[in-house]
Formats: structure tokens, C-alpha cells, sequence
């Protein structure tokens, strides 16, 4: 099999298309509007005739010769009886009919307006502006003049009645011009006006006396000069508007006599697009690929919309022909004439207003040629920017604290549907033939081979061992993922370029993707059913690129912000708190299974000896994780001051803030400072001694840890009762007209932020009240001090008080006339009858409470849906706009067409990787460069050739060759 | 020449890096303050220079996506609540998504104009003095002056004055009847009709004795604004905290950017507004530039978000105003004014772009993205914006 050398696009002209080019390009007329006989054959010179591609497997076409599958399908086109507009084109239709004269056809400006709009024209495409304005405006410029400059004839205004008709408006003699005279002659009192004679006005308007008792007895028509003459001289209009219908060959044979110049001042390219050619003479017909008749299970044939549409033009077009030949009366001809036209119209585009859409049988509108191109699920957007892809995965994700965070548990199922092309050679050969003989069920197995002769074979599970032994250097094997293969892997909505990370592949059992809990946070992933996306890599640049770039680790930044947007989550806080918060004393046991999933496999010099057993502190556990030689001093979310000095802690909580994911201190500063590398390591470490730990002590959380003893309930109570009080008072106030208003406020409004202002304190005081009888071991406040997860908010509506719902930002108003419900009464303003819930979670809801609870809770849904809309089309905006945007080799960046946007990128040339967005954290510190040098604070000359950019770190492309690279770095 | 105490040698050696400005100058305080070798210096200038590069962008890095990414994802955390207090809570300003969307939409007017206006030396630090200004910005209408009353038979308005106001409004002014009489020369031309002023009433009536005309007076009378500007219907006033000490910052609901700029006592190097075009107007558009990174950057930090890098906001800002004028992001701006058929038709309204484009015979040179996706070819952005070839001779090692 012959293949075609690869072709590549250059460019894409765009133009009208000549008629004859049409015809030339036409594999066959059409004029036949069935598409199969009886026998289930195309009809020769039919819609599906054979000429025109082919769809059915088997068959040949009888135009290239091809199958189906390689034939591209040919254009047909039908002869039209009568010309018919192209609706796309009805509002240049009519631009040109306005300012073009309708006797020479010429453009109604003389040669210096010409050259004034010709010149702006190239000035706008020039800047790359639109040229509509300019054409706009020259057209707005030739209908001023009511003569031709060229002929002199008179113009005539055009309308255009939606979608594709015109008229020709004149201004002719009214029929009653007689009465309209003999009224205008009268006296008119308020006026002071006298009778008119004839004979003034005669004298008035120059004309014979007996001319105008000849007119005003309507025995003699005005000409037009005479009618002029009575108009200005008495103030009347003597006329009325007769329109003459423009027909589509009318329209063509005046389109026609334009000249190029004219056109080119309008903006059109005479050498692509005559404006004739907006007026079709013949309709090209799609080829039959374009519009595939589907099979139905009754073996019954169901035609593409397409066919349906063009059917309906032939069957008009026939019988449009058939009665002209018979001589049909006008007005029957040109009934059919405007059928025509609506079949072609609604051919091109079936969502006209004010046309009814042409209906398929069962009353669905067809889907026609704009419909194809338009809107998300278009040709456009739909499929040509949007591609389905082979080699791509999808399912349900689950999560595996074992896998590093470069990895991806993938499914046998799918290892082995995805491939990898292996190009056998001497060397890999052994390797090859292993995979052709498992089979395509066995797992490392192939599913295709090569041979050198280009032809591809299917390994089946019959073959497989005999194709084994002929594979030989030259052949392509075509096998299954394994691990260490590299994959793309996306979790939509790809919102940042996080959501598309490479990963690893560690094929597994089960069906479902597994991957580290530590990359949630990028992909913004939970194991709620979420489901992922994976591609398999199908060639070598493209994985090469994916190892270097686009590994979870190299992904590690987030642009955003500058800081880590991997890091320890939920749980893994949680564990690294208990491990350092309280600094607790682990035996050897104890200490070595906690680090039993890290490289560390020797313990330090142990803190404590107890009755001679050794004890380790969860600090120094968690210091053996940290890289040598890292200094950090910071304040932890738990309030107090973490200091790690040559890659110890020496004290501190470790939290959200040091290794959480969103710019953990310590996570961040080893990335940045060390390597990507050393900072996936620390991140899979602390996740995995985490999780450890959390085992080693044990957590969870019951309704239990969220009850407070009696006492503090009743100080709850009291707070809010007197909340409740101090609401009364302000109503009490109100209601007298105590309240002074807040400036700029009214009194109602000052009365409702007052009582909003009352309730929050009393439920943050219910909070404080609740927050003083947790204990610091209570699972609940673990987890909102360290960041884990939750807030004292939380802590708050669970033990204390739920507090006021708001709906739109204001107490609860909604409901009744000046109630909210049938249980208050009307004006009643108290906390109670607005939406403030006294009770906490645990204590649970009345039903009014609950009410007001869900009304609050709805807001929050709609808000989300509605957000979630409008924030992804700001996305898609957004994108559109700057997607072009690059930074060059002189450090502007440009667009495609090389503009200069910024002559260096955020004014500094600064990379927002590097770059933390906090503004006290300087790219560059030249104080703590000039500390490093001074004091010569390197391990080795290795270190320091890096510090000083005489050599690059080497890079780390798998997990595999971790131990190679470790030992070559000095950590 | 730089002003630091430093060998001529190190001298010469910063000013070849290709650090910039800021950087030189703390490498030269730097080397300064510790008093180094020759040598040493070299070295910490060498590692200043490698440590700026390493932070510098990567050449053929696609920022504007990176940078779209980076403001739209947080759009999807913010909230849709429209109406927030901003730090006056008098005043409320459209906030979270909308406003943004506001923002990038470059609308003509936004959903809530609001000015802030800083006052000179002299008038911010006094009370008064600072009232003065806002009188002369805050819209005054009669309502505020005094009350209103119709008189159906004798068939006239009676409008009665409040001295206390009129001597507020008009701290100028010594006499209130002098302000009685000015307000009725107003009411005269501004309505039409005669009126009799005496002391601190004002009477007219209409022409024709109708009471629908008379209706019709009041309601006119209404919309007068006797003083200040007619667009600003509230100015609230706050002591605060500022770099310059503290001082009287005046907060307006509605903006007449240009007019209060020139009010004697208006600070105009610090005094701004939220509407872009404005700014655009009055100060041109490397200020509205400045004010639309200004304006999302307080709309991220309001919504808890201020941990967007300020550089994606100023790539936003620098399109939105690459042509010298204002243009949105969008349709009717940048993505509409694009060079390519394929990326407009495929952005939106489609067939409308192709059937233009057939008319004017326009090209399309595929160098974008959009139109390379499209056909099927690499896309000229990063990776793919190098040409690498396998080197056919012997590496030199």
C-alpha cells in the first residue's frame, strides 16, 4: 500500500466561488430528488448517486475509485431554474444595491471619494481593524447623492424585507393629486390664510393658467417638473411610495455590470469574489460523505438532514422548471420562485428570524449547513478545535498512599489496550519477542506488530507464539504500557495547566486509576466517584517533552502564586501536628515503623534514655526527612515559631503551613532551593510518615467530641438569651424612633445592621464560650489549628450555635406580607422570626430553624451553579484573548504576529514560578548571596559551582533513576 | 558615577551584567557595606547574576496562557453575592465575579461608579475645610435645602429654606438670603418661571393656573442641582490612615472623574475612580492601564484571592490597552480583532466570520493557535517554537 508523502496546510484563502467553477468541480449534476430504487441501488444522477463518494463498505466510487474510508466524497450540483440570494450575503446585497447606481451599476461616489475610501480601506487593514466600518461608511457617503455622478440617472431608495427580499421604493404621482391640490388651495383660518386662486397658483408656480385648471380637474397628469412647481408653491407632497419587487435575476444582471474598481473600494476582492456570486445559479451539492444515510435495525434507510433539504430543493426546482415550459401564469411562477428560495435559504441556514424553520417529519427543525459550523457542539468548536483522540483512558480514581506522587496505578484493562511503539533492534530484540509471544491478553504483552515492510498484524491470542519467532530487528511492536511508562493523566475542568500532569504508570489490578493523595490539590480531585482521563504517549518527542516538562514534580509551582501546590493534606497535617505538636517520645520500634516507608533505615543519636531503653522525640523523627543544611525560621498556624537549623527541627509545630499543600514554607523553600526532585522525595517522606503516625495514635471524631458540658451550655443559652434581649431593645427603640440613623443609612437599614451586628456577636461569644471547653486533644480543634481541615467556624455551629442565615447578604425577609412565616406576626422584627438559628448542629434544628437553615442553603447552590457558568466563560475569554501571548529570546513578549505586548514580561522579566506573589519575598536577595559567599557556606565545590551558575543540577527523569541521581547531588 | 563607594574594577563589572537597575544598586550598597576583595565581590556578582537568571522567565514560555489560567481559575472560588462593602461601609460597589467580569469586559460604565478622592495638605487635615470640597462635589438638590410645599390655591410652589443648611452648604457665604437669592435665580432659568423670593422663601407657580403644571414644576424642581456635581449623589467622609499621616479621604457614590479633578482642593496625583474609561479620558492609558491592574487586583484581594502574582494582572491590563485605546476581552475586542478567520470563527459567531472573510478574500496565514489546532499542526508556542535537529557530525566534548 502506496502512502501519500505528508502534506501540510500553508494557508487558507478565502473567497466567493465563480459558478462555472462549480460546475467544472461537479462530479455529476443532480437531478433526480430520490436517492435509492426499489433494490436499495443509488439512483444514477440522485442524491446518493455513486459518483458522488461512497459510504457503504464494498463499494467503489465510481469518481476516484476508492473504498469507503479513503474516498473523501465528491461535490454534485444542481442547475437552479431561476437564480436564488445567498442569505448569508443578504445585508451586502443589499449595501451594493444602495450605493450602486441602478442604471450603470457603478458605485454612486466620483473618483475623489473613491480614493479617499480606497486609501482609509488601506490604512484599516493595515492596523488590522474592521473593514465593515469603512464599508459602512462609503456606502452611507454614495446614498446621500440622489443622481448618479456618472450617468445622472435618479436613485431610488432600496428596502429590504427580511430575509431575502428587495424593493425598489419610488416616489410617484399619487393617484388622488387632484383632491390633495384643491385641499392645500383652501383658505385656513387659524392660519390667517387666504383662498388660493388658480391664477396665484399659477403665478406662484410659474405654470400656465390653464395647465393647472387642466390639472386640477385631474384631466392632465403634472410632469415632473410641474409637480415639483405645485409642491414647493403650496407646501404639499403630491406623492406616494410604489415599490417594485427586485427579482434575484434582476439583482444578478445589475450585480454584474459593477466595475472591479468599484468593488475594491468597497473591500471586496474583485479577483476572489464578484458580487454576482452571492446570487447562486447553481447549488454544489455535499458529497455523500458529508451527509452518511444511517441503516436502521428495520434495514429501513434514515437520510441526513442535508439530503432531506435537498431533496426538497430538486422536487421545487422541477416543478419551477415544468411550469415555465408550460407557460404557468406569473404569478404561479414566481409563488415557486420564492419556494425556491426559501428551500436554498433554509439549506444554508435554518435558525432565520421571522422564517419558519423547515421541519423534519416529526417536527424537529433540520440541522443545516450553519447549524453544523455554529456553537460548542459545531464543527468548529465541537470538532476541529476540540478532537477526540485514540490511545485515551477513562475511569473511575481511587486513592494509594503507596504510589510516589510521580505515579499512576493504571488498570491492567487498560495497560494492555494502550500501546507503545517498540522499534526492534539487536539489542531489545529478546524483549520484543517476549511481549509478541504474552499475547494481547497477557499483560506485558503487544496487540500489533510491523514488519519491516510496513505492513501491520494483529497479535491474537492464536498467533501470537508463531509471530513471536519471526519478529526481527526493523520490525515495530506495538506493546503494552508497563511500568515506568510515561502518561499524561487530566482531571477536568482543566482550569490551570495542573489539571494535565505526566505521570508513571505502575500497572495494577482492579479497574480504577490509583493515584497519591498528595495530588488532589492540583487536579482538585476527591475519590467521590471522581472519574480521570489518561493518554498514552505515541512518540518519543512527545514523551521526552512530558518527562522534562510536565511531570507532577516539574509541575510542583503553581504560577498563580509562585508557591507549592503540592503538599501534605487532611489526614497528613493532622500526622505531621501529632508527631511534632506536642514533641512526643517514640522507643525504637515505635520510631523505625513510623519511618518504615522513607529511604531512612538507621536511626539517629536517640534524644532520651529512659531506664535504658531509647527514646526518639516526633521532631528529630521528622527532622531525618529534611534535607541537610536547611535553615527556616517561621511561625506555624498553630501559633507558634518553627526554627530549623541545618536540616533540623529544633522547634515548632509542623502544619498546614510548613508542608501543606497551597505554600507550605518548607515543601516550597526545598523546591525552590534544592530541587524538584529532593522536594518530591520530602513530600512522598512526610506523607508516608504521616500516615504512619496518625496510625500509631489513632483519630477520629463522633457526635461525642462535639458536646459541651451543661454549664457551658447554659452560658451558651445566656448569651444568646441576651443577644435576644438587646434585639428587643433595638426594636423597642426603633419602634419609638430612638434609633439614630448610621449617615448615609436609613433608619430601617441602621435597625438591620445593628441586629446583624448583635447576632454575630452572640454566636461568636457562644463560639468562645463552646471553644473554652474543648480540650486541646479534641480531634475536632486538632484538625482546624493545624489546617487539616475545618475552622472554628465549624467548631462553632457544631458545639455552640448555627447562627443568623442570610439569604443575599441580609437577614431573612422573604416569605409572606411583613412576615416570614405563618408563625410570627406581621412586623415582627425579633431574631426568631428573621432566620437566626439559637440551636447548634448538634443539638439539631427546629422546623422553623431548619426552614430558614435550607433558605440559606439554597442560596449557596444557586450561587455555585451560577458562578460555575459565568466564571467558565470568563475562563474561555480569557484564554482566547492571551493564548497567543509568548515570551521572546530578548525577553519581550509578543504575539503571534510578533506585537509587542510588554517589553519585558511584569515589568521585571521575573518568572511567577520562581516568584512568590507576596511581596516581601525578593527573587533575588543580594545580602544572602553575599552571606553564602563570605562565609563560604558550601558542603562541596559541587554546591558551589551551582550557587555560583558555573554548572547545571542534572535532571531527573524517573523514579527509577532516584538512586543514581541522589548519589550524584550531595544530599 | 553610581554614587557607592566601590573599586572601579567592581564597577565596571556590575555594569556589564544583565542585571537590572534595582538589582545593581543593592549589589552595589551591598558590596559597600561589607567591604570585600576584588575577588569576593566578583564572586557575589557572579551569583547574583546566576540567581537573577535562574528567576528570570524562560524564553518561548506561553505566559498569556499562563497568565489566563492564573486569573480565571480563582474566578471559580469567588463569590456571585453583587453587592459588598468595600473599606467604607456607607458605600456599597459591586464586588467578587461580576466585578471582574466587569473589569475584562472594559464596560463603559460600571455597575456601581464610586471615586476616591484625596484632598491637598491644607484641606484634608481640617474638617471643615474638607466639607467645603464636599459640598462642591455632592450633588445638591432642593430636598436638602428645605421643604417643599404646594399651595393649590393660590396656585404656587412655596419652597422654604433652612438657614442651618444653606449656611452649611455655602460656608462661604455669609448672608443665607444672598444663597436664597442665587437659588432662585437657578430656579428661574433652569425652570422657566418667575419666582418671588422673600428672606428664605421662595414662591413661583406656573403660567396657566393648572394643577397638572404645577405637579409637573415640582417634580422639575426636584432634579435641580444647585450645586456640586449633578452625577455624585453622596460623598462620605472618613479620617484615615494614610502614608501621609492622617487624613480626610472623601468617598462618592456615582463619578465625574474629570469635574472633580479640577475642584480647588482635590488632590489630582492621588484621587482615582473605578471606572476605566474615565481614567482613560482624563489621565490616558498608561493610567487606565495602571487602573485596571489597580481595580482587579482590590476585586482578587476582597475575595481573599491577593495570592495572584500582580504579573498576570499587568499581561491582562497591557492587551487590554496594547492599541492605545481601551479594549475588552471578548468578542467585540481582542479575540474579534484577531488576523485570523479560523480563530475568530472558531471563538464565536462563527458562520458570520466566514462569510466575511469570503467577501474580503482574506488570507489565513495559520500562525496562531487556534487555526494550527485546527488544521492539525504543532502550534508555534513553546516547545514548538524551536526547530531541533539530530547534529549529524561528532559532538564537541
Amino acid at each position: 500500500m502506496s502512502q501519500q508523502a505528508p502534506k501540510s496546510i500553508g494557508k487558507i484563502n478565502f473567497g466567493l466561488m465563480n459558478p462555472e467553477e462549480y460546475r467544472e468541480m461537479s462530479a455529476t449534476k443532480v437531478i433526480t430528488a430520490d436517492t435509492y430504487d426499489d433494490d436499495g441501488f443509488p439512483i444514477d444522477m440522485g442524491l446518493m448517486d455513486p459518483r458522488l463518494g461512497v459510504i457503504d463498505p464494498g463499494l467503489e466510487c465510481k469518481t476516484c475509485g476508492k473504498h469507503s474510508g479513503s474516498c473523501n466524497g465528491h461535490f454534485g450540483h444542481i442547475e437552479l431554474a431561476a437564480p436564488v440570494i445567498h442569505v448569508g450575503f443578504s445585508k451586502l446585497i443589499r449595501r451594493l444595491l444602495r450605493g450602486t447606481c441602478r442604471e450603470c451599476s457603478q458605485l454612486l461616489l466620483n473618483e475623489d471619494q473613491k480614493n479617499e475610501f480606497r486609501d482609509r480601506l488601506e490604512r484599516t487593514r493595515d492596523l488590522g481593524r474592521d473593514l465593515n466600518d469603512v464599508t459602512k461608511a462609503g456606502i452611507r457617503q454614495a446614498r446621500k447623492s440622489d443622481n448618479c455622478p456618472h450617468c445622472g440617472e435618479q436613485q431610488y431608495d432600496v428596502r429590504h424585507e427580511k430575509p431575502t427580499t428587495y424593493y425598489e421604493v419610488q416616489q410617484v404621482l399619487a393617484s388622488d393629486y387632484p383632491a390633495r391640490i384643491a385641499k392645500a388651495m383652501e383658505p385656513d383660518e387659524e392660519e390667517d390664510k387666504e383662498r388660493t386662486t388658480p391664477t396665484d397658483l399659477a403665478d406662484e408656480s410659474g405654470l400656465d393658467v390653464g395647465r393647472v385648471q387642466e390639472i386640477l380637474s385631474g384631466d392632465f397628469r403634472p410632469r415632473e417638473e410641474d409637480r415639483r412647481a405645485i409642491e414647493s408653491a403650496l407646501g404639499v407632497d403630491l406623492t406616494e411610495e410604489d415599490t417594485n419587487k427586485l427579482m434575484p435575476s434582476d439583482i444578478r444582471d445589475w450585480f454584474e455590470a459593477i466595475p472591479d474598481e468599484d468593488i475594491e473600494v468597497l473591500g471586496i476582492n474583485p479577483e476572489l469574489s464578484r458580487p454576482e456570486w452571492m446570487i447562486l445559479t447553481v447549488l454544489p451539492v455535499p458529497p455523500v460523505t458529508a451527509r452518511p444515510s444511517i441503516t436502521l435495525d428495520n434495514g429501513q434507510r434514515s437520510e441526513d438532514d442535508l439530503t432531506h433539504k435537498l431533496v426538497d430543493i430538486i422536487r421545487i426546482n422541477q416543478r419551477f422548471m415544468e411550469n415555465r415550459e408550460a407557460g404557468a401564469p406569473q404569478l404561479i411562477i414566481e409563488d415557486l420562485w420564492e419556494l425556491l428560495q426559501y428551500h436554498v435559504t433554509t439549506f444554508m441556514d435554518n435558525e432565520i428570524s421571522g422564517t419558519p424553520p423547515a421541519r423534519h417529519r416529526s417536527g424537529r427543525p433540520l440541522k443545516t449547513l450553519s447549524q453544523r459550523l455554529k456553537g460548542k457542539e459545531g464543527r468548529f468548536r465541537g470538532s476541529l478545535s476540540g478532537k477526540r483522540v485514540n490511545f485515551s483512558a477513562r475511569t473511575v480514581i481511587s486513592p494509594d498512599p503507596t504510589l510516589s506522587l510521580n505515579e499512576v496505578g493504571v488498570p491492567e484493562r487498560v495497560a494492555t489496550e494502550m500501546t507503545q511503539t517498540m522499534n526492534v533492534n539487536e539489542r531489545n530484540l529478546d524483549k520484543a519477542r517476549r511481549y509478541v509471544e504474552n499475547g494481547p491478553e497477557g499483560h506485558p504483552g503487544a496487540n500489533y506488530v510491523k514488519r519491516a515492510d510496513g505492513r501491520r498484524l494483529k497479535v491474537t491470542e492464536k498467533n501470537c507464539e508463531e509471530l513471536a519467532q519471526k519478529v526481527e530487528p526493523g520490525w515495530e511492536v506495538a506493546r503494552h504500557l508497563i511500568d515506568g511508562d510515561i502518561i499524561i493523566f487530566n482531571r477536568q475542568p482543566s482550569l490551570h495547566r495542573m489539571s494535565i500532569m505526566a505521570h508513571e504508570v505502575v500497572v495494577m489490578p482492579y479497574k480504577t486509576f490509583r493515584l497519591n493523595t498528595v495530588v488532589c490539590a492540583p487536579y482538585n480531585a476527591d475519590f467521590d466517584g471522581d472519574e480521570m482521563n489518561m493518554h498514552a504517549l505515541q512518540n518519543e518527542e512527545a514523551r521526552a517533552e512530558a518527562r522534562v516538562l510536565m511531570r507532577v514534580q516539574e509541575q510542583m509551582l503553581s504560577p498563580r502564586f509562585g508557591e507549592n501546590i503540592i503538599g501534605a493534606i487532611q489526614d497528613h497535617v493532622t500526622g505531621t501536628y501529632l508527631l511534632t505538636h506536642q514533641n512526643p517520645l517514640f522507643n525504637e520500634t515505635q520510631a523505625l515503623d513510623l519511618l518504615r516507608a522513607t529511604r531512612i533505615d538507621e536511626l539517629p543519636e536517640p534524644d532520651e534514655v529512659i531506664d535504658d531503653e531509647e527514646y526518639w522525640t516526633g521532631r528529630s523523627i521528622f527532622s531525618e526527612l529534611l534535607p541537610a543544611g536547611l535553615n527556616l525560621e517561621f511561625r506555624s498556624s498553630a501559633g507558634d515559631d518553627v526554627v530549623i537549623e541545618d536540616g533540623t527541627l529544633i522547634e515548632g509545630t509542623i502544619d498546614e503551613d510548613a508542608v501543606g499543600a497551597f505554600g507550605g514554607v518548607i515543601v516550597d523553600t526545598i523546591a525552590k532551593d534544592y530541587s524538584r526532585t529532593r522536594a518530591r522525595i520530602f513530600i512522598n517522606e512526610v506523607s508516608s510518615l504521616a500516615v504512619r503516625t496518625i496510625m500509631h495514635f489513632g483519630f477520629s471524631i463522633s457526635i461525642d467530641d462535639e458536646s459541651i458540658p451543661p454549664e457551658a451550655q447554659a452560658q451558651v443559652n445566656e448569651a444568646i438569651e441576651n443577644a435576644n434581649e438587646r434585639v428587643e431593645e433595638l426594636i423597642e427603640a426603633y419602634a419609638q424612633g430612638d434609633l439614630e440613623s448610621l449617615p448615609g443609612r436609613t433608619i430601617d437599614e441602621t435597625l438591620e445592621m445593628k441586629i446583624m451586628q448583635t447576632l454575630g456577636q452572640a454566636r461568636d461569644s457562644a463560639g468562645d464560650i463552646a471553644e473554652k471547653h474543648f480540650a486541646d486533644d479534641n480531634p475536632a480543634v486538632i484538625m482546624a489549628e493545624s489546617g487539616a481541615r475545618g475552622s472554628m467556624l465549624n467548631l462553632t455551629q457544631m458545639a455552640g450555635c448555627v447562627g443568623q442565615q442570610a439569604v443575599r447578604g441580609e437577614r431573612i425577609n422573604r416569605g409572606y406580607d411583613d412576615r416570614t412565616l405563618s408563625h410570627f406576626q406581621e412586623g415582627d422584627l425579633s431574631a426568631e422570626a428573621h432566620g437566626f438559628v439559637k440551636h447548634s448542629y448538634r443539638e439539631g434544628l427546629e422546623p422553623k430553624e431548619f426552614f430558614f437553615h435550607a433558605m440559606g442553603g439554597r442560596e449557596g447552590l444557586v450561587d455555585t451553579a451560577v458562578r460555575t457558568s459565568k466564571s467558565g466563560y470568563l475562563q474561555r475569554r480569557l484564554i482566547n484573548a492571551l493564548s497567543e501571548l509568548e515570551t521572546q529570546y530578548d525577553g519581550t513578549v509578543r504575539d503571534t504576529s510578533d506585537t509587542v505586548v510588554q517589553f519585558e514580561f511584569g515589568e521585571d522579566g521575573t518568572s511567577p514560578v520562581e516568584v512568590s506573589s507576596k511581596q516581601d519575598d525578593p527573587a533575588v536577595d543580594v545580602e544572602q548571596i553575599a552571606d553564602r559567599i563570605l562565609d563560604n557556606e558550601f558542603d562541596s565545590d559541587e554546591e558551589r559551582a551551582r550557587f555560583m551558575g558555573d554548572s547545571q543540577p542534572l535532571t531527573n527523569l524517573s523514579e527509577h533513576t532516584d538512586d543514581w541521581w541522589l548519589a550524584q547531588s550531595d544530599d | 558615577m553610581t554614587g557607592y563607594d566601590v573599586s572601579e574594577t567592581i564597577e565596571a563589572r556590575v555594569e556589564e551584567t544583565t542585571l537590572p537597575k534595582r538589582l545593581r544598586e543593592e549589589v552595589y550598597s551591598t558590596l559597600e557595606a561589607r567591604d570585600v576583595t576584588d575577588e569576593e565581590a566578583e564572586q557575589i556578582i557572579q551569583a547574583t547574576e546566576a540567581q537573577y537568571e535562574q528567576s528570570r522567565v524562560d524564553p518561548l514560555d506561553p505566559v498569556g496562557t499562563v497568565s489566563a489560567q492564573s486569573i480565571g481559575e480563582p474566578g471559580t472560588q469567588m463569590t456571585m453575592n453583587t453587592f459588598h462593602y468595600a473599606g467604607v461601609a456607607e458605600i456599597d460597589v459591586t464586588q467578587g465575579l461580576p466585578r471582574l467580569i466587569e473589569l475584562v469586559d472594559a464596560r463603559k460604565e460600571p455597575d456601581t461608579p464610586m471615586m476616591t478622592v484625596y484632598l491637598d495638605e491644607e484641606f484634608g487635615d481640617d474638617r471643615e475645610r474638607a466639607h467645603e470640597v464636599v459640598w462642591k462635589i455632592e450633588a445638591t438638590k432642593i430636598l436638602q435645602l428645605g421643604d417643599v410645599s404646594t399651595n393649590v390655591a393660590d396656585m404656587l410652589v412655596q419652597v422654604a429654606l433652612n438657614e442651618e443648611t444653606l449656611q452649611e452648604r455655602w460656608p462661604t457665604v455669609d448672608d443665607p438670603v444672598e444663597v436664597a437669592e442665587s437659588i432662585a435665580s437657578t430656579i428661574e432659568s433652569k425652570l422657566g418661571v418667575d419666582t418671588v423670593q422673600r428672606g428664605l422663601v421662595i414662591e413661583f407657580g406656573p403660567d396657566q393656573p393648572s394643577y397638572r403644571d404645577l405637579l409637573q414644576l415640582v417634580e422639575e424642581l426636584r432634579e435641580i442641582v444647585f450645586k456640586g456635581i449633578e452625577d455624585i449623589s453622596r460623598v462620605v467622609i472618613r479620617r484615615e490612615e494614610t502614608d501621609d499621616g492622617e487624613e480626610f479621604i472623601l468617598y462618592t457614590e456615582g463619578s465625574a472623574f474629570g469635574d472633580v479633578l479640577d475642584i480647588e482642593g482635590v488632590d489630582a496625583s492621588r484621587t482615582t475612580c473605578n471606572n476605566i474609561h474615565e481614567i482613560y479620558r482624563n489621565l490616558g492609558v498608561e493610567a487606565a492601564r495602571e487602573a485596571i491592574i489597580e481595580e482587579t487586583m482590590n476585586t482578587l484581594e476582597e475575595q481573599g484571592l491577593d495570592d495572584v502574582n500582580i504579573r498576570h494582572l499587568m499581561l491582562v491590563a497591557d492587551i487590554m490597552t496594547n492599541e492605545g485605546t481601551i479594549e475588552s476581552i471578548g468578542r467585540h475586542g481582542i479575540s474579534g480583532a484577531k488576523d485570523s478567520v479560523l480563530a475568530r470563527a472558531a471563538f464565536e459567531v462563527t458562520v458570520n466570520h466566514l462569510l466575511d472573510a469570503a467577501i474580503h478574500g482574506e488570507v489565513d496565514d495559520l500562525d496562531g493557535v487556534t487555526e494550527n489546532v485546527i488544521v492539525g499542526k504543532p502550534i508555534k508556542l513553546g516547545t514548538g517554537d524551536v526547530d531541533l535537529r539530530m547534529g549529524s557530525g561528532k559532538q564537541a566534548d
